[in-house]
């Protein structure tokens, strides 16, 4: 199971990077691409579509399941990471760079995760 | 195997039609087709060769046992099939005068009497085309009944989480909320969480019983008697209707609308995958509401158009020919056997249930209805061997696997159900093929995890298929 | 009484006895007394094969198959060979369940794939489904795709099918769309009502082609008005003028929908017939339904299996565009075989002759007082006046053992829509003038 040091957390497994104050990347985790299996699509939003934190603002698919990705802040989507349209697998690759959607204009944000607490969280669910 | 467009060669064909014995007209050339069209051309021998070598790689129950669970694969009788092609139907213009479509309407009306009597409702329409079709007509039904009140505030339909996935699709299709209901660990609805979630906003409730667990659950009339005390209606999933035909009936278990399935309970063949036929049952309060038109009289039958209908969920009046073979069923089976088939298919279940019990976990330690669910996420802890292997290893067998992975709630599912039509040396036959996978399991699991070896392809690479769709042949 | 049940009374005992139950009855103890059924069902006894055959053969009698039949509005008399009724009736086709298991059920799941290449031929499409229920569903079905955040209204011209705009009426009614009937002007989508109401914010537009009083419309024009505020555009074609006439495709379709009765597939008083749908590569996702694609095994063997299912109500469940389940596999398997038995060469003579014999019909109605409603171009069907009596016309043509034309109603009443395919002869249609004439 593979952390990335420099970005936050949430419980529904997804990581984000904070690049200033108001702009993140939003990525799924390690654990995620693990439990969902090859990926064979991404659904994601349009760009200048407003976000609301807790929200679903994209879907991952594999062969027999759907996921709803959950936003962890509330804002406008200023960039779409097209290569994933093609080539979804990126994301069971290399899961900390293969980046969702920027965000923009960040509003809201719930509470997230730092490194260590979801460690702990993944090894409680792990457990389950 | 090669594909048709493989064996086509140009100026190959069948001869079918005539000369034109009229001047002959051309599109104009702005509507002219300017785009070469691709079609196979071989001769009737070639083509006829072709399909016999596909159906050498099919499964059908004509083939052999297909206990798969919330299908109903029964035997389809042969007397169906014939009198589904009596020219008579066939050749039957949908918008022939009435006079001269007696026949037809009779058909229907029959078929709605005994189906209305089957399953204790009052009305039926024939139009949906399938399940999931009924499902969807049905739900309109409930919407048009509270907007005919002038009860707008109903926007939410109730579907217990151990539903087939086809319920909350149709509920929101049909432009409902679907409130989702977790189900109790014994598989049947939580009544104390269906109090939870009534109240002024819902439609109503959907619901099959027995259960996609195949269990009957016991509450049912308390369960409908709660919706009902709420403002809402009460929707049966007739999926699983064989393990109750004449025991007991949707309508006295407090149902207010219902849709069958023809190609499940009433012998209608599976097609590779349609037609079916999902007509709709109502009770009086609903029957205004049905797509229309909807057939009139008694000696003398004609289409009538009630203003207050949904209008129409396709075009015509359903799938007509699939709606005479349930007749032949019916009219075949009658009184006695309607119960007959269903105390079988119960029988069935229950017994291949009790011989594998010692090996399989059961999901449910009580007696079933007309299926039961094993659960292998022991078996996958013990020994790597998921359910799909199973499944696989029973491809290996020449036994075509049980429904896997639904219900959703029980884990590493396999649904079994015999249906009444298998013989006892049938089930005991395929029991000891389950009872020698599970020792390979335990034994040999390795041999399981590559299965299965000697069908025409091996496990598919699905993950490639569905990132890089290929749909169809390119012509170059 | 008729059973298709084997298991003796010894044999009910065994497996009591295994079960551990006492009697079947009690195998339903769940059930709570109170809503159990008391007695019999109200049914009839049931009746032997051959009480059963009479039974159905004289309600068959109690329908009149006309010999001739120069009616269509949806559904079409074309001649369906031999080798597709035999094909389409081979139990292994016919019994089959759903090719899931793709490994046993690779004969199916061929045959789909052939059949969607086939619809991708027909339509100019990129991509093919494997069938929906009907024309008017797939009609419905692919405005529902249409459907985005910001594009909720969708136009549908009063020139396509009745059957198909109710239809369309009712699953909008359930999915929210906002549908918008563009009227009917000299027979066909009136162009200035629709370039002056389309609004920026238009899901899609459908049109009929041919429509449904036959004529061919200016359907290129009618995309580039679609196409201009960013709508899709959806054709539903008469798959058997397809053999003729431009494909959506090259009127510039994005989606592509119709009835695939005409296909081999028998009038059988409405069903069942079939919904085809294709669309170009950008919309592939948004097909409802199952679609069969493409792979490999592990062996590296060619092989089919059901795929992009992650679109599917199993998986998706409420958040499904579409609850399809089953769709109207024989019914897909048996066009396949229609089109592969006619080929190119086959369905262009269907189209052709279907087309030239409406004409010659239209010509001669015309010589007796039937005369052409509309002054345009039309593909196999077409509109008259009647001189009397439309009622005393049709019927003397019924006693005569011949379906003439549809009668309209509404707004049209008085006038009839007449039919004309590959099956109609010289002769045929001689008689039609020559029993009208004495009316």
């Amino acid at each position: 199971m593979n952390f990335q040091e420099d970005v936050m957390y949430t419980e529904s497994h997804e990581w984000i990077k904070f690049i200033d104050e108001t702009t993140v990347l939003i990525g799924i985790t390690d654990f995620a691409q693990h439990e969902l299996g090859d990926l064979v699509f991404v659904n994601l939003p349009q760009i200048d579509d407003a976000l609301t934190v807790g929200k679903t603002f994209a879907d991952v698919e594999s062969v027999k399941a759907v996921s709803d990705v959950f936003s962890p802040v509330s804002g406008i989507v200023c960039e779409v990471n097209q290569d994933l349209l093609d080539a979804p697998q990126m994301i069971n690759e290399a899961p900390y760079l293969a980046w969702l959607i920027k965000v923009s204009n960040i509003s809201e944000q719930k509470k997230m995760l730092n490194l260590e607490q979801y460690r702990e969280f993944v090894a409680q669910e792990s457990e389950k | 195997m090669e594909l048709i467009f493989d064996k086509s060669c140009e100026g190959r064909g069948c001869s079918i039609l005539p000369e034109c014995d009229v001047p002959i007209v051309l599109p104009s050339d702005k509507d002219k087709r300017a785009k070469k069209l691709n079609l196979p051309e071989l001769s009737e021998n070639d083509l006829s060769r072709h399909y016999t070598e596909l159906i050498k790689r099919t499964y059908g129950i004509n083939d052999g046992f297909y206990p798969l669970g919330s299908c109903t694969m029964k035997y389809n009788p042969k007397i169906n099939e014939d009198m589904a092609n009596l020219p008579g139907f066939t050749k039957i213009h949908p918008l022939q005068p009435e006079y001269s479509v007696q026949g037809c309407l009779e058909v229907l009306q029959l078929a709605k009497g005994y189906l209305c009597e089957i399953t204790g409702m009052d009305d039926m329409t024939f139009q949906p085309a399938a399940g999931a079709h009924g499902e969807f007509t049905g739900l309109l039904l409930i919407k048009a009944y509270h907007a005919n009140r002038g009860d707008v505030k109903r926007t939410k339909i109730i579907i217990p989480d151990s539903a087939h996935g086809t319920n909350p699709a149709s509920a929101a299709i049909a432009g409902f909320t679907v409130v989702s209901i977790p189900s109790r660990t014994d598989g049947c609805v939580d009544l104390e969480k269906l109090k939870e979630a009534v109240g002024e906003d819902t439609a109503g409730l959907m619901l099959t019983n027995p259960n996609t667990v195949g269990l009957f659950d016991k509450s049912i009339v308390e369960i409908t008697k709660i919706v009902h005390e709420s403002g809402g209606l009460t929707y049966y999933d007739g999926a699983n209707l064989n393990a109750v035909m004449g025991i007991v009936r949707p309508g006295d278990m407090g149902f207010d609308v219902i849709h069958i399935n023809l190609h499940k309970t009433f012998s209608t063949p599976h097609g590779g995958g349609g037609p079916g036929s999902g007509p709709v049952g109502c009770k009086k309060l609903l029957a205004e509401f049905l797509p229309a038109p909807t057939i009139k009289g008694t000696k003398v039958l004609s289409f009538e158009f009630n203003s207050k209908s949904i209008g129409r969920v396709k075009s015509f009046y359903g799938n007509f020919l699939v709606v005479v073979r349930a007749l032949v069923y019916v009219l075949t089976l009658g009184k006695e056997g309607i119960p007959e088939a269903s105390k079988n298919a119960v029988l069935n279940a229950n017994y291949m249930m009790a011989r594998l019990s010692d090996l399989y976990d059961m999901a449910y330690n009580e007696t079933c209805m007309h299926e039961f669910v094993m659960s292998l996420e022991g078996l996958k802890k013990e020994t790597g061997v998921c359910a799909m292997d199973i499944a696989k290893g029973l491809l290996d067998n020449g036994i075509h696997p049980p429904t896997m992975y639904f219900p959703m709630i029980v884990h590493e599912a396999l649904m079994i159900e015999p249906t009444e039509t298998e013989s006892k040396e049938t089930i005991d036959k395929a029991v000891e093929v389950f009872r020698a996978l599970h020792t390979m399991a335990k034994e040999n699991a390795e041999a399981l995890l590559r299965a299965p070896i000697s069908t025409p392809v091996r496990r598919l690479d699905e993950v490639g298929a569905a990132r890089y769709p290929k749909l169809k042949y390119e012509y170059t | 009484m008729g059973t298709y049940v084997s298991t003796t009374e010894r044999e009910t005992k065994e497996m009591l006895e295994v079960i551990g139950q006492k009697t079947v009855d009690g195998l339903f103890c769940h059930i709570p007394e109170e809503v159990k059924t008391k007695g019999d069902l109200n049914l009839p006894k049931g009746i032997s094969e051959l009480e059963v055959r009479k039974k159905m053969e004289n309600l068959a009698a109690k329908n009149i198959m006309f010999s001739s039949i120069f009616r269509g509005a949806g559904a079409y008399n074309h001649y369906i060979p031999s080798i597709v009724k035999n094909v389409a009736a081979k139990e292994e086709f016919v019994t089959a369940y759903t090719p899931y298991q793709a490994e046993i059920s690779q004969g199916i799941l061929q045959s789909i794939f052939e059949y969607q290449t086939m619809i991708c031929q027909l339509t100019g499409m990129d991509s093919s489904n494997a069938s929906v229920y009907d024309g008017a569903t797939a009609a419905a079905e692919a405005i529902a795709m249409c459907k985005e955040r910001k594009r909720e209204k969708a136009y549908i011209s009063a020139t396509a099918h009745p059957d198909v705009i109710a239809t369309v009426k009712t699953y909008c009614f359930g999915n929210g769309i906002e549908l918008i009937l563009v009227p009917e002007k000299d027979g066909v989508t009136d162009e200035a009502f629709l370039n002056a109401n389309l609004y920026k914010a238009a899901a899609c537009l459908y049109i009929q082609q041919p429509n449904y009083y036959g004529i061919i419309e200016n359907a290129a024009l009618i995309g580039e008005a679609i196409h201009s505020v960013g709508g899709k555009y959806i054709i539903g074609a008469n798959p058997i003028s397809l053999g003729a006439l431009k494909s959506p495709k090259e009127y510039g379709a994005d989606i592509a929908v119709g009835e695939g009765q005409p296909l081999g597939l028998p009038l059988a008083f409405g069903g069942p017939y079939l919904g085809f749908m294709a669309c170009v590569e950008a919309m592939t996702r948004k097909l409802p339904g199952r679609i069969v694609g493409e792979t490999k095994d592990l062996d590296g063997k060619r092989a089919y299996v059901l795929t992009l299912q992650a679109r599917e109500q199993h998986i998706r469940r409420e958040k499904a565009s579409s609850n399809i389940c089953s769709n109207q596999a024989l019914c897909a398997l048996t066009a396949a075989v229609y089109m592969a038995t006619m080929g190119s060469a086959g369905i262009y003579q269907v189209a052709i002759q279907s087309r030239s014999k409406a004409q010659y019909m239209a010509d001669k109605l015309g010589e007796i007082g039937f005369d052409l409603v509309y002054n345009k171009e039309f593909f196999n069907e077409f509109v008259t006046t009647s001189p009397g009596s439309v009622k005393k016309a049709l019927s003397t043509l019924e006693s005569n053992g011949i379906l003439g034309g549809f009668p309209l109603t509404g707004d049209k009443e008085g006038t009839i829509l007449w039919c004309c395919t590959e099956m109609n002869s010289k002769d045929e249609i001689d008689q039609v003038i020559k029993i009208l004439k004495e009316v």
